[in-house]
């Protein structure tokens, strides 16, 4: 499926599977099958990565540097609490892999999202995901300390 | 007051940009109505029952003429020539088209001005005491931190979808809260520690609605390098763990009741200590440059500012409604020789917190020529000239009255304080503003409110609480019983120091049986109270509701 990756649309390989589903390689499997079965899922030089839904936490995830992608889940754009788990993950727990939101996503977001330290975007279906690559230049400037900046505005520039 | 650098300019104008496109692509239906709502709310656009209502943001109630007059030509062109001051500060109109809003914006961000989080699941604009900066009693001017915490709230890329919307408060006097923090979800005092040090004591969990909760304090000393890295943990351990299952249980009072405050407290905790990142930590350098923003305007020596004080107090003891103006709306400034004045929007034609176009540019030329071209407004919904001398006061009063913005009843019975309720509001059971309209022509007769004293009535019409009614000494509840609109009567509540809910009175009330209510709980107040020092909550206090039940609703 095409997702964005690095402000560019890309082909990508990742699927993620059910519980019930037998994983292969480029699976993303829930938290609960990371943590059990991450050995099998990366043996043979297979990739896996592994899901954070809504209310789970990144600090549940076992290994959390063996995994190359982390998808975080937004149900609804509207459930926030993936914000907070990628900036958590990045700017927390150090992970330096891929974080991918998926679900409910679209260009209105992604801003955020990729200042929260998300860099790869499966934007939702129905919405065109070319023109979902002009939501990074919706800002030219930014208050906070985020994970893309860890410095607020007022250590990055003089003031 | 602050003045935008580049950084700041840029944002705001990027900000129309992104919402003009926003607001085109719903037009081209490329955006569903369920997609568009929570952007356009973000944005301060809500669907009330007839048309568009925009909410622009006045960080913490400050303004300056330029903007005021800004005001006045958007509601003059885009509206129907009105706005309406709301119970934070903001200003909003009734009646735009949603094609405006764009360029609305844009004349906005040509006057340093947005409407950034003035609605929607995020942050909301930071409001503080309407004093701030000129009030005799203040510990020191919290201003520069609401100022700071604005910056920080602007469109954080963490808490864009909380599960509710966040509102915090800020005030730098410990001894007389004028800023309700107790009733926000987060609530800020500037306070000194026992070693003499100056920082903050944070309150979390307070709030109105259909569930009201007093606040309780999260830590009672923060490190003013500390404050946005603490105010963060806060936020972060709501934004992850507050419900979401359920709307009206998904403001933070409900997780800091549903955990209790020490499980609250330890989470906050937990994620503040491990937030080590120390780039968070703000710098002395960056609090002194806001900082200088609100340096005193260049106030004239006493002598000066005092003018003909003769003339003055001739005036005073001549004119029985001066003097009464004076005494009520007239507030001790930190500066000997001039004064805070109230400008009232509580004419009892007019509905609380509304105001015309010409007022508008009126306010405007008084601030510039009396009070170093600022003004304010209060959570009380009227506004403020914070530097006036003692030299302009009749001269201001004359014009006041001419703009009918002259009422001597600041923090009197008159000073009601009203959501707009069923006239505009889709989530509004009953009507609120003509009983507020009523309730003001029944008590108009100043003498009597003079005699009732410091007493507050606060109406909604909708348990959502906008008007505020939980803690008004008087709160009037607006509800739907039967396809009628009804109002429950409640007494007691309080938003400042020593913080109390109203409890309801009795069975509700038909809107034509409010106003005799009304009247014979303060008969009762008036004839039991002990000498006429005991204000209307303190008997209430005292002698608790049944005096009063028996009073409103007979034996």
């Amino acid at each position: 499926m095409k997702v964005v990756r690095d402000r560019k649309v890309v082909e990508d390989a990742w699927q993620l599977v059910t519980d019930d589903e037998a994983a292969g390689d480029h699976s993303i499997v829930s938290l609960a099958r990371w943590n059990a079965e991450r050995d099998a899922l990366l043996a043979e030089g297979k990739s896996a990565g592994v899901v954070i839904r809504s209310g789970e936490s990144p600090d549940d995830v076992e290994d959390l540097e063996r995994a190359p992608l982390v998808a975080v889940d937004f149900p609804a754009f509207t459930d926030g609490r993936g914000y907070s788990t990628a900036r958590l993950l990045r700017s927390r727990l150090g992970y330096k892999g891929e974080i991918r939101a998926i679900g409910d996503v679209m260009r209105d977001e992604m801003f955020l999202m990729h200042r929260c330290g998300i860099d790869s975007f499966a934007v939702k279906a129905g919405k065109d995901i070319e023109k979902a690559l002009t939501a990074f230049d919706d800002f030219s400037v930014t208050y906070q300390a985020a994970a893309d900046d860890e410095r607020p505005l007022f250590r990055r520039v003089h003031r | 007051m602050y003045q935008y650098d580049q950084y700041d300019q840029q944002i705001v104008e990027e900000r129309a940009r992104q919402f003009r496109g926003q607001v085109q692509r719903r037009i081209d239906g490329e955006v569903t109505e369920n997609e568009f709502k929570p952007l356009r709310l973000q944005n301060g656009l809500y669907m009330q029952l007839h048309a568009y209502m925009f909410r622009i943001a006045i960080p913490y109630g400050v303004l300056s003429s330029k903007q005021v007059r800004k005001l006045a030509h958007l509601a003059r062109s885009y509206d129907r020539g009105y706005g309406h001051i709301t119970t934070r500060q903001n200003i909003q109109f009734n009646w735009p088209q949603l094609e405006a809003i764009p360029t609305m914006l844009d004349e906005l961000a040509s006057v340093q001005m947005h409407a950034i989080q003035t609605s929607g699941n995020c942050v909301r604009n930071i409001t503080s005491d309407p004093f701030a900066g000129v009030a005799p009693d203040e510990l020191e001017d919290p201003r520069p931190y609401c100022e700071l915490l604005r910056q920080w709230s602007t469109f954080h890329p963490e808490f864009a979808f909380l599960p509710r919307k966040f509102k915090i408060a800020v005030t730098g006097t410990p001894s007389q809260d004028r800023a309700a923090i107790r009733f926000h979800d987060i609530g800020v005092r500037i306070v000194n520690n026992e070693a003499g040090e100056r920082g903050f004591e944070v309150w979390a969990g307070g709030g109105m609605g259909r569930t009201p909760f007093i606040g309780q304090i999260v830590r009672p000393f923060v490190r003013y390098n500390d404050l946005l890295a603490f105010v963060e943990s806060i936020l972060r351990v709501y934004n992850r763990y507050g419900r979401r299952d359920n709307k009206f249980k998904a403001r933070i009072k409900i997780l800091v009741d549903e955990l209790g405050i020490e499980e609250f407290r330890r989470r906050v905790e937990e994620d503040f200590a491990r937030s080590t990142n120390p780039a968070l930590q703000l710098e002395r350098a960056e609090v002194d440059r806001v900082t200088a923003s609100f340096r005193p305007p260049p106030y004239e020596p006493e002598s000066s500012a005092r003018g003909d004080a003769a003339a003055l107090a001739e005036r005073t003891s001549n004119d029985a409604a001066f003097a009464r103006w004076r005494k009520t709306n007239v507030l001790s400034h930190k500066v000997p020789g001039y004064d805070i004045v109230v400008l009232s929007l509580k004419h009892p034609d007019i509905p609380p917190g509304d105001i015309s176009d010409t007022q508008l540019d009126r306010v405007a030329e008084l601030a510039d020529r009396y009070s170093f071209g600022e003004v304010r407004t209060t959570h009380t919904q009227n506004m403020v000239l914070t530097d006036v001398r003692d030299a302009d006061l009749c001269e201001l009063y004359d014009k006041l009255v001419a703009l009918d913005m002259a009422t001597p009843t600041f923090r009197l019975l008159g000073d009601i304080i009203a959501c707009p309720g069923l006239d505009y509001c889709a989530l509004a059971n009953a009507r609120s503003i003509p009983l507020s309209l009523e309730l003001a022509k029944r008590f108009e007769n100043i003498d009597y409110q003079e005699d009732v004293g410091p007493c507050s009535i606060k109406i909604s019409g909708c348990i959502n609480a906008c008007g505020h009614h939980h803690v008004g000494n008087i709160g009037i509840l607006g509800i739907n019983k039967n396809g009628e609109e009804v109002y429950q009567l409640m007494l007691g509540g309080h938003d400042s120091d020593s913080a109390s809910i109203g409890k309801i009175l009795g069975p509700a009330l038909r809107e034509d049986q409010v106003a005799d209510a009304v009247e014979k709980v303060l008969s009762k107040y008036l004839d039991t109270r002990n000498g006429a020092d005991e204000t209307f909550l303190e008997c209430y206090r005292r002698l608790g509701p049944d005096p009063f039940k028996e009073a409103a609703y007979g034996a």
